[in-house]
């Protein structure tokens, strides 16, 4: 096997290749939809070259719903609930994509509490995701034990949400115009507490993976995505912020109680997995900064602004995005003054970032290729919606 | 009548075959049960590092579990895919397995229990049957006709070619320490010498586990059956009984590499401090035994906590269980006319421990580490161990020359050796690191200079 020395690094080889080395055909692997780690239905037909990828093709639909379709059928309250099954693992970021957005079109705005209590819910939410990027990654390379440390965080994280409005996954957290329950009690006690813990903790899984020497040599250099492509793909969230570009909507277009809080975006240079992993943990940090200033001041008020039972939007259209977990979950909505929405499109980061899947993996390994996988993070609900 | 049974009874204890042939039904009897009870304690391992509490259903605190587990795959439909070549499809487990139980035979479970015989090349035996376990994979993956188990068997050939050497290359430095490829002259060896050879040669241990780990298809290098990657590797296809052939030939064969390294690195069926003797070293022999009884007690102290009836009493039988093999084990050291079990039992316990110990290291090393990628495993293997291993064989025969002829104090000279390796390992490393390093700026480089 002439190609087992050689390093997965960098660029090589191309997907006109036919005959290798060896004169021997390349290889047609089909992964998925249904394999380990492919993150739900996900299928990749990969061209190999022995172990090394030639090409790749992403498939998907498999989990294709037709929420956009439907949105043409609800009205704009009925709708919301269903914003929570395309990124089933960060739900209230969706809720508060498309509430903002409904309050957008309508020109009314949150009250100050409530939208401190949205933006405390969504940092928390953040965390829960990207907990679950890091579970989901690190099993992919190998490490089997952050898997549980990840989830029993996440369990805290869930509990809170369960504790606010009664579910954990699918949440549906958010009305529009603010929200329909208040924080109960110790809402404030609960997430510091979970603040404090959660701090020793991601030095625990630092411990386990940062320094490690096959995690970084399973990381360093494997999917490097350069500035320029990253842009010109249209990739947003850590995955942009690893290749070195600052733009988080959070800090550039500010919503919800942002613009209230200090919090910094880190920033990568490399564009490499172990950039995306260092983008991610911090960010959890900074979640973590975010949602102890939350509960400092949590503004009295009302939660709901006056909207009404029936919502008729004036006719017009809006683009309203925020920063999910992945990247930038933007709504774009036609109304036509009816209750119920001429249109919806919806931009999900997963879809848009998975366009880099190619790129990234072309002349890696195909154990890269999990790896590859998985740092992008996409959820497959949000992909084929 | 019975004088003839009699007679007969007679002849056949007197044939020099009749016990290896009983030691090798209770092997084949009793691998499958142990390698159940083996995987029954990795998923408490497991279960305890991930802050869980693993099987808890079947028995008190799944203790029952291994046998569930058998029933089940026992019952599973067989299914052989429509395209697999049938014959090497089913005849590729069982070559596996019985590579995995028959390079047990020489092993030395203490002095007087060797499994089946002491032949007098058994490390040499053991390293080359244990090596035809790889046919069995191989043939597997290439018979079940799917991309993923030709990968995953292909990955597996390379590996144990790469591997084989590093760890054929620290089995002989232990080898020409001990003078001998016998189980039993290697193991008073260490006894005569009073001092483990882990002691006289670290590194070749740890070259040993590195590959023994490797030649296990353990994590992290648990390649050929990379679960996130290749879906179950040369196993994809296989389901239900032959599918646990092959689990079972995976653990056979970390009992081998268990024994291997502890017959030879770590002193066998020997008690630490085996010089010691007198009254220090009854005190030393009290402590197998004391330890069970605790283990009894334990049992005893959570029997009433059981839920359920039937649990309790498999608890008690347990505890029941413990203190009759702690009696056994303390039996000898107090009582003058059971003095002669003493060496087999205590020598059973002790060599029992070691490998339980060097299979929990595999346990631990798998729940911690990330896996390797395949052109790592290679490199580490081609461009680190060998080299190393390499370096240190020739460095204890030139210590050992110089300690049989020019009379050079022995740990003197196998210490300069290890030092000699460290700094040959030193500099690997060093030019690998820089490697890496030239590597990923050529691969991150367009990202600066955009």
């Amino acid at each position: 096997m002439a190609e087992t020395t050689q390093n997965g690094a960098g660029p090589a080889g191309g997907g006109s290749v036919q005959q290798t080395l060896l004169g021997a055909d390349e290889l047609i692997l089909n992964m998925g939809p249904q394999h380990p780690s492919t993150h739900g239905v996900l299928r990749v037909k990969l061209k190999l070259d022995g172990e090394r990828v030639a090409g790749s093709e992403c498939v998907i639909g498999y989990l294709h719903r037709g929420v956009e379709k439907i949105a043409e059928h609800r009205t704009y309250q009925q709708f919301a609930p269903y914003v929570d099954r395309m990124d089933y693992v960060a739900a209230v970021s969706n809720g508060l994509g498309y509430c903002e957005t409904v309050e957008k079109l309508m020109g009314v705005e949150a009250p100050p509490r409530a939208k401190v209590i949205r933006t405390l819910l969504t940092e928390l939410q953040r965390i829960a995701s990207h907990l679950l990027w890091l579970a989901t990654h690190a099993l992919d390379i190998g490490a089997l034990t952050p898997l549980f440390y990840c989830f029993r965080e996440r369990e805290e994280i869930l509990k809170i949400l369960e504790k606010y409005c009664g579910a954990r996954l699918t949440t549906h957290a958010f009305r529009i115009g603010g929200l329909q329950y208040d924080a109960y009690d110790t809402l404030e006690k609960d997430v510091e507490r979970f603040c404090a813990d959660f701090l020793k903790r991601i030095e625990e899984y630092e411990d386990l993976l940062t320094g490690n020497r096959i995690w970084l040599g399973r990381t360093r250099g494997v999917g490097v995505l350069s500035a320029e492509d990253a842009i010109a793909m249209g990739v947003t969230g850590p995955v942009l912020r690893a290749s070195g570009v600052q733009w988080d909507i959070r800090k550039a277009m500010p919503y919800a109680a942002y613009d209230q809080f200090e919090f910094d975006i880190p920033v990568g240079k490399n564009g490499d997995t172990f950039d995306r992993y260092v983008v991610r943990m911090e960010e959890m940090r900074q979640s973590v900064r975010i949602c102890r200033q939350a509960i400092e001041k949590i503004p009295a008020g009302p939660i709901l602004a006056k909207v009404g039972k029936v919502l008729k939007p004036p006719v017009g259209e809006v683009y309203h995005a925020i920063e999910a977990p992945k990247g930038e979950l933007g709504y774009y909505i036609v109304s036509d003054g009816t209750v119920q929405p001429y249109r919806v499109r919806i931009r999900p980061p997963s879809f848009i970032n998975l366009q880099a899947f190619d790129k990234m993996a072309r002349g890696h390994l195909v154990a890269d290729v999990v790896a590859i996988i998985g740092t992008l993070d996409i959820v497959l609900g949000e992909v084929d919606r | 009548m019975m004088n003839h049974l009699y007679e007969l009874l007679k002849i056949v204890l007197a044939s020099p075959y009749t016990l290896p042939v009983i030691y090798g039904i209770v092997i084949v009897a009793v691998l499958p049960l142990v390698a159940g009870y083996v995987v029954l304690v990795e998923r408490k391992v497991m279960a305890d590092m991930q802050a869980r509490l693993g099987p808890m259903r079947v028995g008190p605190h799944g203790l029952l579990q291994p046998i569930a587990d058998a029933v089940k795959l026992l019952l599973k439909e067989d299914i052989i895919p429509e395209k697999a070549d049938v014959w090497i499809f089913w005849l590729a487990p069982i070559v596996s397995m019985t590579a995995g139980m028959l390079a047990l035979a020489p092993v030395g479970i203490g002095p007087a229990f060797q499994i089946a015989k002491d032949i007098d090349v058994g490390i040499l035996f053991i390293a080359g049957i244990s090596s035809l376990g790889i046919f069995g994979i191989v043939l597997g993956g290439w018979a079940s006709n799917s991309h993923y188990s030709l990968m995953g068997a292909l990955r597996s050939a390379a590996q144990l070619v790469s591997y084989e050497t590093a760890a054929g290359m620290a089995l002989v430095s232990g080898l020409l320490l001990g003078g001998s490829l016998q189980i039993r002259t290697l193991v008073e060896e260490q006894a005569k010498q009073g001092v483990w050879f882990v002691a006289l040669a670290p590194i070749a241990f740890f070259i040993y586990l590195v590959a023994s780990i490797a030649e296990t298809n353990r994590a992290p290098f648990d390649l050929p059956e990379a679960e996130s990657e290749l879906v179950a590797g040369y196993m994809t296809e296989y389901s239900g009984f032959r599918w646990s052939l092959y689990f079972l030939a995976e653990y056979a064969n970390m009992m081998v590499v268990g024994s291997v390294a502890t017959t030879i690195f770590l002193g066998g069926w020997l008690r630490p401090f085996s010089s010691v003797g007198g009254a220090a070293g009854r005190a030393i022999d009290t402590v197998p035994g004391a330890l069970l009884l605790g283990v009894a007690a334990y049992c005893l102290y959570r029997a009433p906590k059981q839920p359920v009836t039937v649990q309790k009493l498999v608890m008690v039988a347990v505890a029941g269980l413990c203190a009759a093999v702690a009696a056994a084990l303390l039996a000898p050291v107090f009582v003058a006319q059971a003095l002669w079990m003493k060496p087999a039992i205590h020598g059973a316990f002790w060599f029992l421990l070691k490998v339980g110990g060097y299979i929990y290291l595999f346990m631990w090393l798998r729940f911690t580490l990330p896996r390797y990628r395949f052109d790592q495993l290679m490199r580490l293997g081609w461009y680190f161990l060998i080299p190393v291993s390499i370096v240190n064989v020739m460095g204890i025969g030139i210590a050992l020359v110089l300690h049989w002829e020019r009379g050079m104090h022995l740990a003197l000279a196998l210490g300069l050796t290890t030092l000699m390796t460290l700094v040959v390992a030193g500099f690997l490393v060093r030019a690998e690191l820089k490697r890496e390093e030239q590597l990923r700026q050529a691969a991150t480089g367009d990202a600066y200079a955009g």
